[in-house]
């Protein structure tokens, strides 16, 4: 079962540093902006992963406002990106 | 039994998960990348925590596996279309073998 866990944890982290290379290189700052919400939707997923391995639940809370931080801090970068400013 | 369904929910998440972070390094133009990893990666996680929700039993585990998945379920789209109309805004160009843009057309009248 430990190794069953190794081989997810190794998935997981494939994914997050192809994001990361995404981020690194990424032309142009939507690139980044993508790459970030992607990252943040993989770790969301390794908190959950983490959370049925340990028993302990307190993971799924830090994957709950890990997943709203998430999603707020891209809809600001979408905003800035639009060019608008955060009071229209 | 259960624990069985459930590994296998999260091995389907995980390589749909690895697929779509694939296709954010490999297509060409941040408008094919949003095309393939946003699918991806919100089905292959979606999975991940229906299969954590499964293994785990009923519980506080479970219970908070399935809020997560309607959430992500809900926003995750949101964030993609937020980002691609930004990335139009902000003057990205497509890629040169892009054949249709729609959204210039709708503009234009």
């Amino acid at each position: 079962m430990e190794t069953l866990f190794y081989i997810f944890y190794i998935g997981l982290f494939v994914c997050c540093f192809l994001c990361l290379y995404r981020i690194g290189r990424g032309p142009s700052a939507p690139d980044r902006t993508v790459a970030i919400d992607i990252l943040g939707i993989v770790i969301v997923g390794f908190c959950a992963l983490l959370g049925l391995a340990t028993k302990k639940d307190f993971y799924l809370n830090i994957a709950l406002a890990w997943a709203l931080l998430s999603f707020i801090g891209t809809i600001a970068l979408a905003k800035f990106l639009e060019g608008r400013s955060f009071d229209d | 039994m259960t624990d069985i369904i459930g590994y296998i929910l999260i091995v389907i998440g995980i390589l749909f998960d690895i697929f779509g972070c694939i296709g954010l390094v490999r297509f060409p133009d941040i408008y094919n990348r949003l095309q393939a990893s946003t699918k991806c990666v919100t089905l292959g996680t979606i999975l991940l925590l229906v299969g954590v929700a499964i293994a785990s039993g009923l519980g506080a585990t479970s219970a908070k596996a399935i809020i997560c998945a309607a959430f992500i379920l809900i926003t995750s789209p949101t964030a993609a279309h937020a980002i691609a109309k930004g990335a139009y805004a902000s003057g990205v160009a497509l890629w040169k073998k892009s054949v249709v843009d729609k959204y210039a057309e709708a503009k234009k009248d």
